[in-house]
């Protein structure tokens, strides 16, 4: 603090403060405490609000349960609420979607840090970015055309004579997790990028003039240095993933119900917008506690992350 | 089980750079052979062509007889210590030096065991369990030792594994490396740019400028018998005069320089410009001028260090020479700006050219 006005005058530290508070205030804590308040409330009409009915309650959250279907788990049917379905199976494919990108980024990751020459990582990077200049409606749209039932990817394989009949990529999950792999890889090849750069290339040759295969080199030395770069990445994915609202919504199909979908359901077609913040509040809580829990599984602390 | 090497007229360019130009070199089975040159010199590359990291543009080598050519590091019989070690930060010390094993699939108790035995050979006992973090410098090297022996390589390749460890410490571990090669009688390559490491440690030195392999010998003849200035000056010191041979007879030589003509051995191998090498501790300092080899110079700076005396004389024209007076509890420091002779013994000097053009 008197560093900062030493250095700054008393002009320009009291607009750095101000900016950070008013950030921090308007922008963090009072919006979000604003929908947390408000998820405990019932919706009610104008009238009403302020009144006798007006108390607080977890009867929002209460409304997940309810409308059971049945929910098939490896052959177990299970009679589960929608919602909860819903929200499991937005869950499950989050994850699903946070390894294939995992999949996808460490071989590029571990190709850009440790394989491609310096001088050709300008152009690589400037290859990896140039997509994210497209907005990510369009590039949703995008890819709605590619896997059209008459779109490109039919017809190329139609051409190649892989396949005899086209193919309906647009039904179920698929098309969601294509979607959502393609927009968030990068935030998983990025830090894996970071954290495989950190690793001293003399240990990959140290472990393979010791006689390692290269799988092994990369199973107990590279990977085990990587697994900050990896929780990070992963958790960024995951979160993205679990929270996309746009990606479903475009790529979706009757049968890939999203929560985001439900939650935008409930507070823009029902404007009921205290069931949705409280919908709302779920999803986070729940992500965060999956999140912490695959953390403390993998033996990765929060500060591994931060770095 | 060890092997030996032979380098056969190899080569290695990086793009129009060449950093190893035509070696040859045979090292014996069991041999403690050390590359010294300063950085640059293309002996780091060498260390990585015998270990597989990278292959030679032109030549061939054998390990153990057998042509190595387009087999990977993990194909080939040495171990590497690399000079900052490349422990595994996130493995125990047993588990480091136990890595070689796990790779080839042997248990996880035999694995053990033979890592305590290792580290018992290193002497470093207790520490199976610490992570690489917890040790000095010194039990790192020791580290690094052990997991490349745990391989039993039939060589083993050290890229400066000192030059991070203080004096002390170093020569020390010098000690130690010299008793682990004579133990285990592996074939030792040593990388360093340090004249003391090599000529202490190595039954053989080969000493490199620019990619060249200037000379291969035994420690006493690098130092003693210096086949040409670039040897004579990296290891050790010289006063080094220019001149041109008057006359040669019988390994030996007239030169005639600025401060006189003087009587020094002539190698047969010497061509081309010649220059004449006196090492400062072969100087003598008399109050007389002797039979031959003798300079008049007046000193001009005096300093006792301890174990030797360091003078400097300069003499009539100039020319400053440099003689290194034993200290053997009796020695006289000379008064600076005394009149004085400098001699040496012409056996104990020699007539060189710079260095070798063509790989030796």
């Amino acid at each position: 603090m008197q560093d900062l006005l030493r250095r700054y005058g008393a002009g320009l530290t009291a607009a750095f403060i101000g900016l950070t508070f008013f950030w921090l205030v308007m922008l963090v804590i009072l919006p979000n405490f604003t929908m947390l308040e408000s998820s405990f409330r019932p919706y009610l009409a104008k009238v009403d609000e302020g009144g006798p009915l007006d108390t607080y309650s977890f009867g929002n959250y209460m409304k997940i349960f309810g409308n059971e279907v049945d929910f098939s788990v490896f052959g177990w049917v299970i009679p589960t609420p929608v919602r909860v379905k819903v929200f499991l199976l937005t869950i499950f494919y989050s994850a699903v979607v946070t390894v294939i990108a995992f999949v996808l980024a460490y071989p590029l990751a571990f190709y850009l840090a440790k394989i491609a020459s310096p001088k050709s990582l300008p152009t690589l990077f400037l290859l990896l970015f140039v997509p994210l200049w497209v907005s990510e409606i369009l590039r949703s749209f995008a890819w709605w055309i590619i896997l059209a039932l008459k779109g490109p990817l039919n017809a190329v394989l139609m051409q190649l004579g892989v396949i005899d009949t086209e193919i309906r990529w647009i039904a179920g999950f698929s098309p969601v997790i294509i979607g959502l792999v393609y927009t968030y890889v990068l935030f998983m090849v990025f830090p894996l990028y970071n954290a495989m750069q950190s690793l001293d290339s003399n240990q990959i040759e140290a472990a393979e003039d010791l006689g390692s295969p290269w799988w092994r080199t990369h199973w107990r030395v590279i990977l085990p240095h990587a697994k900050p770069g990896i929780a990070s990445g992963a958790v960024m994915v995951f979160m993205l993933s679990a929270g996309s609202l746009l990606v479903p919504s475009l790529l979706g199909s009757t049968t890939s119900g999203w929560f985001t979908q439900t939650i935008q359901g409930i507070m823009l077609d029902s404007q009921d917008w205290n069931t949705g913040a409280a919908f709302a509040f779920m999803l986070l809580i729940i992500c965060t506690l999956f999140v912490s829990v695959a953390m403390r599984v993998f033996g990765v602390k929060l500060s591994d992350i931060a770095k | 089980m060890s092997a030996g090497i032979e380098l056969d007229n190899v080569c290695c360019d990086f793009g129009k750079f060449r950093a190893v130009d035509h070696v040859n070199v045979n090292i014996q089975p069991g041999e403690f052979f050390s590359f010294l040159g300063p950085s640059g010199c293309g002996k780091t590359t060498i260390l990585r062509m015998i270990s597989g990291f990278t292959e030679p543009t032109e030549g061939v080598i054998r390990i153990g007889g057998k042509d190595v050519r387009g087999q990977r590091p993990n194909q080939r019989p040495t171990a590497l210590i690399f000079q900052n070690l490349a422990l595994f930060p996130l493995m125990t010390i047993w588990e480091n030096i136990a890595f070689g094993l796990e790779v080839r699939g042997v248990d996880r108790a035999k694995r053990r065991a033979r890592a305590e035995e290792l580290l018992a050979l290193v002497d470093l006992h207790d520490s199976a369990d610490k992570m690489v973090s917890q040790l000095s410098g010194g039990q790192k090297q020791r580290v690094a030792i052990a997991r490349a022996l745990a391989v039993e390589p039939a060589v083993m390749l050290l890229d400066e594994p000192l030059s991070a460890l203080d004096l002390k410490l170093r020569q020390h571990m010098r000690a130690e490396l010299r008793a682990i090669q004579k133990r285990t009688g592996v074939t030792f390559i040593y990388i360093t740019h340090d004249q003391g490491e090599a000529l202490a440690m190595s039954d053989r030195v080969g000493v490199m400028s620019q990619g060249r392999l200037q000379q291969v010998a035994n420690p006493r003849d690098i130092y003693n018998n210096p086949v040409n200035g670039f040897v004579a000056s990296f290891v050790g010191e010289n006063n080094i005069l220019k001149g041109d041979v008057q006359s040669s007879a019988d390994g030996m030589a007239s030169f005639q320089t600025a401060i006189g003509a003087f009587k020094a051995r002539l190698p047969a191998t010497a061509t081309g410009a010649l220059k004449l090498y006196v090492r400062p501790e072969h100087m003598l300092l008399a109050g007389n001028p002797g039979a031959e080899n003798s300079v008049p110079v007046t000193l001009t700076e005096v300093a006792f260090e301890g174990n030797f005396i360091s003078v400097h004389g300069i003499t009539e024209n100039g020319t400053v020479l440099v003689a290194e007076l034993r200290n053997d509890g009796t020695a006289t420091v000379p008064a600076e700006g005394s009149k004085m002779h400098m001699t040496f013994d012409a056996r104990n000097s020699s007539i060189l050219p710079d260095s070798a053009t063509k790989g030796a």
